[in-house]
């Protein structure tokens, strides 16, 4: 089962919540991997300092013109809907940074003069902490398209093995790509109006997913009522409460795990991992039926 | 577009989410007088909670395509379904479905190449262009502000982010006005490359957490690539002491000022609360290291 941890705000506890669950439910004695998703700031090795066994660079696919073969019939500038390959006076021009790796430039160009040619976009590191398995993305710095990295991330992920997968804040692309194949998922959010804001965009996004979903609240008692209101109203659980604690801030800031420097934690932390398989099992055996 | 010289962009951002850039606008922006704002954070928008911007035009905002199928015209040959790298194209049970196509796009999943369309042999593919979101242009008792909604799991963030550039900026050359605070996004990708290319000096918020810390960096990394001045400010500095003083020499290091440092203070959540700015809810405290910043900041964006 994959679980995605992800908020509309950023700086909600995401990663708290994601190293955390994942240590809490390896120490059940099952086989989890922690999966940083956030690539643009992966911040889950701070806390979980695992040991990388592998470094792989990503490359994404972008054109390659060899002029010799080039006839300059210009199709490939009209295939590209990216601007990334413009064809000037018959020479074709690429940019690379603006390609999606469709493959629609090389496919059209039929004295075959265009090849596909990686471009790295950023690492895969995969390795170990602890029981558990850690897998995380790092985007390089001047890259502005995450998708394709998250993908390889998520292609990391051993099958048949349980993994807390760590989303990017937010409700655009980069989340969708996280989210949308996760078995559940779990929005972490905060008691303040910008919080309960951020919620309901995250709530629309994992509802227009079809997504199955259930709500953590941070920071419990340092605002208001209002997310829980709002909860109440739209029928949606609300199945774990951290609260707001300065000795859990300090905590965090250190970089320090909460089920290992607050002990009393890890019992919250295994109790939602109960939770989600009890929300999740339903699905599961309609599938089976 | 006509250019005011005298025009200054600010891009506040902080790589991590949550470090109180927003709230830091929003009392940026009280404190100023007289500045344009421009929410950039477009898929998580929350200056409009404390800025409460009176919207005087609305516009929606098209962008990029998203393939759809013809059913009448398609003969369910698969050649879309081979080509398409996004797994955009889903294959239907023929024996459910009651049309005679087998194939149908994944809006979601569809990444807008046009290449099952170009290659369609019955052109029975169209490639739209959806609205994707709303650009918004307003009036606040702080000023004018451009601002944004993108749609729900929409793509195309960074143009967003510049059309509500582009705003603001008309914004401020209409009414003279000398600064332009653009509250950016989380992240390193995409928005934040958007929001930041060609400004002036990007005013990084951080907080002392080990997170915070390593997310300044990549930051900073970031600004260097585009050639862009930064400053610091460590909101919540008293967390953490000992990693306060580690960044600000680090920064230092990498010749990169920290201008401001902001206490750790339930303020911040109260304003929020009572839907105002932290400098018109406080006026000790915190409001005074946040004046200070604002000291600091004008006199750099003077100096540039």
């Amino acid at each position: 089962m994959r679980v995605a941890i992800a908020s509309g705000k950023g700086g909600t506890g995401k990663t708290t919540v994601s190293a955390n669950l994942a240590v809490a439910w390896s120490r059940l004695e099952e086989k989890v991997t922690y999966a940083d998703c956030d690539v643009e700031e992966p911040n889950g090795h701070l806390f979980l300092k695992p040991s990388i066994e592998k470094t792989e660079q990503i490359g994404a696919l972008v054109p390659e013109v060899n002029f010799d073969l080039c006839d300059g019939c210009g199709k490939c500038g009209e295939i590209c809907n990216f601007s990334a390959i413009v064809v000037l006076a018959g020479k074709p021009l690429t940019f690379p940074e603006l390609c999606h790796s469709c493959g629609g430039c090389s496919l059209v160009c039929e004295p075959k003069a265009i090849k596909e040619i990686p471009r790295n976009i950023g690492i895969v590191e995969t390795g170990s902490a602890g029981d558990l398995n850690f897998v995380s993305g790092k985007l390089r710095i001047g890259e502005a398209m995450s998708p394709p990295l998250i993908r390889e991330v998520k292609r990391a992920i051993p099958a048949n093995e349980h993994a807390v997968i760590d989303a990017p804040p937010g409700t655009s692309c980069p989340v969708v790509e996280v989210v949308k194949d996760s078995d559940y998922v779990l929005l972490v959010t905060e008691p303040t109006p910008f919080g309960l804001n951020d919620l309901k965009l995250a709530v629309e996004m994992v509802r227009k997913l079809n997504l199955r979903y259930s709500v953590l609240l941070n920071r419990a008692g340092s605002g208001d009522d209002r997310v829980h209101d709002y909860c109440r109203k739209e029928d949606i659980d609300l199945i774990a409460e951290i609260p707001d604690d300065r000795k859990i801030a300090e905590s965090y800031s250190r970089g320090e795990l909460l089920v290992d420097a607050l002990p009393q934690y890890e019992l919250l932390f295994k109790r939602l991992v109960d939770s989600i398989k009890m929300r999740f099992k339903p699905i599961q055996e309609e599938t089976i039926r | 577009m006509l250019q005011n010289s005298k025009m200054k962009e600010i891009v506040i951002i902080s790589g991590k989410g949550g470090t109180g850039k927003t709230s830091i606008v929003a009392s940026l922006a009280a404190l100023a007088h007289n500045a344009v704002v421009a929410d950039c954070d477009v898929d998580a928008a929350d200056l409009h909670l404390i800025m409460k911007p009176k919207i005087l035009h609305h516009e929606d905002f098209r962008a990029g395509y998203k393939a759809k199928i013809d059913p009448e015209i398609c003969t369910s040959c698969g050649i879309c379904y081979d080509l398409c790298r996004f797994d955009a194209v889903k294959k239907l049970d023929p024996a459910i479905e009651a049309n005679n196509c087998e194939y149908e796009i994944d809006k979601i999943a569809c990444e807008g190449c046009g290449v099952c369309s170009f290659f369609c042999p019955e052109k029975a593919i169209e490639m739209e262009t959806p609205i994707c979101g709303e650009l918004f242009s307003s009036d606040t008792h702080f000023g004018p502000m451009a601002h944004a909604r993108l749609g729900i799991a929409e793509e195309n963030s960074g143009k967003l982010v510049t059309l509500v550039r582009n705003e603001a900026k008309k914004l401020a050359e209409e009414t003279g006005i000398d600064y332009l605070f653009i509250d950016g996004s989380p992240g390193v990708g995409c928005p934040v490359i958007a929001s930041l290319t060609g400004a002036d000096l990007v005013l990084a918020v951080t907080e002392p957490t080990v997170a915070g810390r390593h997310d300044l960096k990549r930051i900073a990394e970031l600004t260097r690539h585009f050639s862009i001045p930064m400053v610091v400010c460590i909101n919540k500095c008293d967390l953490n002491q000992e990693i306060s003083n580690e960044i600000e020499n680090e920064a230092l290091a990498d010749g990169v000022k920290v201008i401001g440092k902001i206490r750790y203070d339930s303020a911040f959540t109260k304003a929020q609360i009572a839907g105002i700015s932290v400098v018109e809810y406080s006026n000790n405290g915190v409001a005074e290291d946040i004046k200070q910043l604002w000291n600091q900041l004008e006199e750099k964006i003077e100096a540039l």
